[in-house]
């Protein structure tokens, strides 16, 4: 249906072409699932389908890539437009009129189709993407997961034989990236068409796809098989795979389903070893167990022996909590954004903010930095009141990262970003830079912040806000459109930070990152905290926020696979520390290590 | 058993009842508009202020029982607020800058400004009569009720709407506004997102400087989506052309230019200060050249419509109600003027004249006949 032949895509004023040589076929009815770290080219590989690139984008195509037997040379991206739809990560740029049920129709008003065709097949789109109930709502009051849906509508009423996604998920919170899924699901089995996807969220997907193509690297062969051989050698993996990998598992194992079915012989060996903390290092003067004073871990242990998965509760800390709210309400207009939220950070520690699109999470951040004034209750950031503070005086408390980093940067090069940013926190000239030489080695001073990659953009941006010292840092949704590496670097700098003593607050639909480095994680729904606790209890009650390993492992405790690991690499009294009670080596995973 | 009169009125009052509003029998957004300038142009003809108060009030009820509850609905409020401030603006400079009415009455007295010799005939200050004011709030309550039917037939209709039923030729430049309409509001998001930004960086992010520097990458910002959308758009087959035979496209080109062309010289022929007789024929033939050029380019054109709003019996009934009032009272206007434009010299109380105020309240009809939006979600 789709086939590359030796493709090679070069931009202009790119020395280096974009992909090379990629040879590819897309069987009819298949959902092939495209792979690889930022920056290899997925995304021009997508474009391409489509004929975007290089009919749009520029640049030059070498090969061929021919569609349903139409040659993309030939044919333009509105001569394609009936066998090819096409949904990118941001459906409200995709979007060109205004109520569903008119996006829905303009494809194929574009076609020209008879008026009664439009008609039935709006009303079968509407029924099978289920967007009956919201026909006649303007788009920009629809939630993530219902606009996403309609983007794919309005490129399937032309019944496509083909379905180009890149990143169709990655904006979304898990329960509307499922409704998504599950709308492709049904595509490919209901209706044959072909779906050909890019996401680096793989741990919602890995599972859906028939095959997987993998782009190792910039320039790398592609890598074309059954997901479970793709995955064992891919650079970057799910959870779950990660895990199986880890436990020696063969064939990998793709679906939660499927690892713990495999996983009764890894619970077993891991009951009554004690979970190391997922970040590794325990702050100081936290509230909760994971930095419970060392006899009150001891005690942990002990109870993890006895098979009992309860946490004590957090102890009052000594000292005030750097930043605190409390009963917190936010208006815009007549709608309440947030209710009655009452929260407390303490330096070192690392918190979690999660729930669906639109749950406050931002709103919240937001009334930290003073960007959003109360409408009752109080918030306190090192003993100031944010919108009262001169923004000035504030960054030297707190510094918020906003979801979209480019909002932060304004100069044209780095060293002027730089620059920038020392002058408007006062520093010595040359902090930021040195700050950007740590977090992020081998950056050009003259490079243009737009043409750094998400990840190094999002440094660059944490690195202008660390330049003011604030002991608070807020992150707002910061791993979107991260590839694994750039979230394990991510995970490193932050971990780094709170061991330093800094406070961090993180708004993120990503599970497992809260689950890699959050202490407490606080679950918002409309605007009221619904769950707030130690990360291990709160995820683990919860199915839409359970990270992958958290489901395998249940009822044991375990977050992370870095943590599994550990456990596995350690006898599992190492981590207890000195002072650890003899005779407690009886689970000593050595003779199990054959099985 | 023979039907009772009462059966029968069972049977017959749902059939006079409003259906409620969906898209299949949604009112041709044409039909709010004829209705609104007919009140309009009704409203033009009257300074009689309870005559307008009672259009306003027409208007107003209309709008309350059928807008729904889109972005566009919520403009009333806006209109009516502009009316508001426009006849306190006319009111401060009938204070200032006094008023060629005569009266007797005077309310108070501002000092008066002397002004030079050359700006005789302009006063500045001086004695305030009731009469000036009175003639004042008459004439900028017109021109309130005039905004604020525009206002109502803004609220009721979608512009998208509108826009849509414009004919297959001018459909690119419909798409425009459709865009730049969705564009305009993501722009002010951008602003505002970008000004609470420079509060991250320490930056004061009030004040007009503040706003300015924001400027260019919320320009940058505008382009990027531009162009995602336009490479969005190009994707979803926009700008698919059909095959038409290279004679009929050599004709429209011929025609098209060729009518622009005696566009230009027949509007010179009319402005210039010879020659005006060649002038008007010359526009015309030009005109109706660049027409057919712009209709035979229209079949190149492959689009279709998907549910066009349809002008049916109920937007007959309401475009006719607003004609209606209009005519009436221009007619009743033309028999008894003083009913109408009650004097203010002398000083007398505004009287409601019986016929026109019933020709006004013809403009209700919409209120019962239009299809009626479902309760708000």
């Amino acid at each position: 249906m789709i086939r590359f032949e030796d493709v090679s895509v070069r931009y202009d004023g790119v020395p280096k072409p974009t992909v090379r040589g990629v040879d590819l076929t897309v069987e009819e009815g298949e959902l092939m699932l495209l792979v690889g770290p930022s920056g290899v080219g997925k995304s021009t590989l997508l474009g391409a389908v489509n004929g975007l690139v290089p009919h749009f984008t520029g640049g030059t195509l070498h090969g061929r890539v021919t569609v349903a037997g139409r040659d993309t040379r030939s044919h333009k991206p509105r001569e394609l437009a009936d066998v090819v739809g096409s949904v990118g990560q941001d459906p409200l740029a995709h979007f060109v009129t205004d109520t569903v049920e008119d996006e829905l129709a303009y494809a194929m008003e574009s076609l020209g189709l008879a008026p009664e065709v439009m008609r039935r097949r709006v009303e079968e789109t509407l029924d099978l993407l289920g967007l009956a109930e919201l026909r006649d709502r303007p788009l920009a009051t629809l939630s993530g997961g219902q606009q996403q849906r309609v983007a794919i509508g309005s490129v399937l009423t032309p019944h496509p034989r083909v379905l180009v996604l890149d990143e169709p998920t990655s904006a979304l919170d898990p329960a509307a990236a499922e409704e998504v899924l599950a709308v492709l699901q049904r595509l490919v089995h209901d209706l044959g068409t072909t779906v050909l996807l890019a996401e680096h969220r793989l741990e919602r997907v890995v599972q859906y796809a028939d095959r997987v193509a993998l782009l190792a690297a910039p320039g790398a062969e592609l890598v074309t098989g059954p997901p479970a051989e793709v995955m064992a050698v891919s650079p970057v993996r799910p959870p779950v795979v990660a895990l199986g990998a880890l436990a020696g598992w063969d064939p990998l194992p793709l679906t939660v389903r499927d690892a713990r079915r495999r996983a009764a012989g890894l619970r077993e060996r891991l009951a009554g070893v004690p979970v190391p903390p997922p970040g590794g290092t325990a702050p100081a003067g936290v509230p909760g167990d994971l930095a419970a004073p060392r006899r009150e871990r001891r005690r942990g242990l002990l109870r993890g022996l006895l098979g009992s998965g309860r946490h004590q509760h957090p102890e009052p800390a000594a000292d005030e909590p750097y930043a605190r709210v409390s009963g917190l309400a936010v208006r815009r207009g007549r709608v309440e954004a947030l209710r009655e939220v009452s929260l407390s950070v303490a330096a070192g520690e690392t918190v979690a903010l999660m729930g669906r699109n639109g749950a406050g999470k931002s709103t919240l951040l937001g009334s930290l930095v003073g960007m959003v004034e109360p409408f009752s209750g109080t918030v306190r950031v090192g003993g100031l009141s944010p919108h009262r503070t001169r923004p000035q005086e504030l960054i030297g408390h707190v510094g918020l990262v906003p979801q979209d980093p480019r909002d932060l940067l304004s100069a044209d090069t780095v060293a002027a970003e730089c620059a920038a940013a020392d002058a408007d926190a006062a520093a010595e000239p040359g902090t930021c830079r040195a700050l950007v030489a740590r977090l992020l080695p081998g950056i050009d001073d003259a490079t243009h912040p737009r043409d750094l990659s998400e990840g190094q953009r999002l440094t660059l941006a944490l690195s202008i806000v660390l330049t003011a010292r604030p002991p608070l840092i807020l992150l707002d949704e910061p791993t979107r459109g991260l590839d694994y590496a750039a979230k394990a670097r991510l995970v490193e700098v932050l971990r780094d930070l709170v061991a330093e003593g800094h406070a961090v607050v993180l708004a993120t639909h990503d599970v497992e990152l809260a689950a890699e480095l959050a202490h407490r994680v606080v679950i918002l729904a409309e605007g009221e905290p619904v769950a707030d606790g130690p990360t291990a209890d709160v995820v683990r009650s919860s199915p839409s926020f359970a990270p992958q390993v958290t489901k395998i492992m249940a009822p044991q405790p375990w977050l992370t696979v870095s943590q599994v690991e550990r456990a596995l690499v350690t006898p599992p009294d190492a981590s207890g520390g000195p002072g650890r009670a003899p005779g407690r080596d009886s689970t000593d995973p050595g003779p199990e290590e054959e099985r | 058993m023979a039907h009772g009169p009462l059966q029968q009125a069972r049977r017959v009052r749902p059939a006079l009842l409003a259906p409620l509003a969906t898209r299949s029998n949604a009112l041709h957004a044409g039909a709010w508009w004829l209705w609104a300038l007919g009140l309009a142009a009704a409203a033009s003809r009257t300074r009689n202020p309870l005559l307008l108060a009672l259009l306003i009030g027409v208007a107003g009820y209309v709008v309350s029982a059928r807008r729904t509850n889109s972005p566009w609905a919520r403009s009333y409020g806006a209109f009516v607020k502009l009316g508001l401030v426009i006849i306190a603006i006319r009111l401060l400079f009938a204070i200032l800058l006094g008023s060629p009415v005569p009266g007797t009455h005077v309310l108070f007295t501002l000092p008066e400004v002397p002004l030079p010799e050359w700006a005789r005939g302009v006063r500045l200050g001086g004695r305030v009569t009731a009469e000036g004011m009175l003639f004042a709030l008459y004439d900028a309550l017109r021109l309130a009720t005039l905004l604020i039917c525009v206002g109502a037939a803004n609220a009721l209709a979608s512009p998208a709407r509108l826009l849509k039923s414009l004919p297959g030729a001018l459909y690119e430049a419909g798409v425009a506004v459709v865009v730049a309409m969705t564009f305009a509001p993501n722009l002010v998001a951008d602003v505002r997102r970008l000004r609470a930004a420079r509060r991250l960086r320490g930056r004061p992010d009030r004040g007009l400087r503040g706003l300015f520097q924001v400027g260019l990458p919320v320009l940058e910002g505008a382009l990027e989506r531009s162009v995602a959308l336009a490479a969005a758009m190009d994707a979803r087959g926009y700008g698919r052309t059909a095959d038409v035979p290279p004679a009929v496209r050599r004709t429209t080109a011929v025609l098209t230019v060729g009518g622009l062309i005696g566009v230009c010289l027949g509007t010179y022929g009319l402005l210039a200060d010879q020659g005006g007789g060649f002038g008007v024929p010359v526009l015309a033939l030009g005109l109706a050249a660049a027409l057919a050029g712009l209709w035979l380019g229209g079949r190149r054109s492959v689009r279709s419509r998907y549910r066009p709003d349809r002008w049916g019996v109920r937007a007959w009934v309401v475009a006719g109600s607003g004609v209606a009032v209009a005519a009436l009272l221009i007619r009743l206007g033309a028999l008894a003027p003083a009913q109408l434009n009650p004097p203010t010299v002398p000083l007398t109380a505004p009287e409601l004249p019986l016929w026109p105020a019933a020709a006004v309240l013809l403009g209700l009809v919409p209120a019962f006949v239009a299809p009626r939006p479902p309760e708000s979600t």
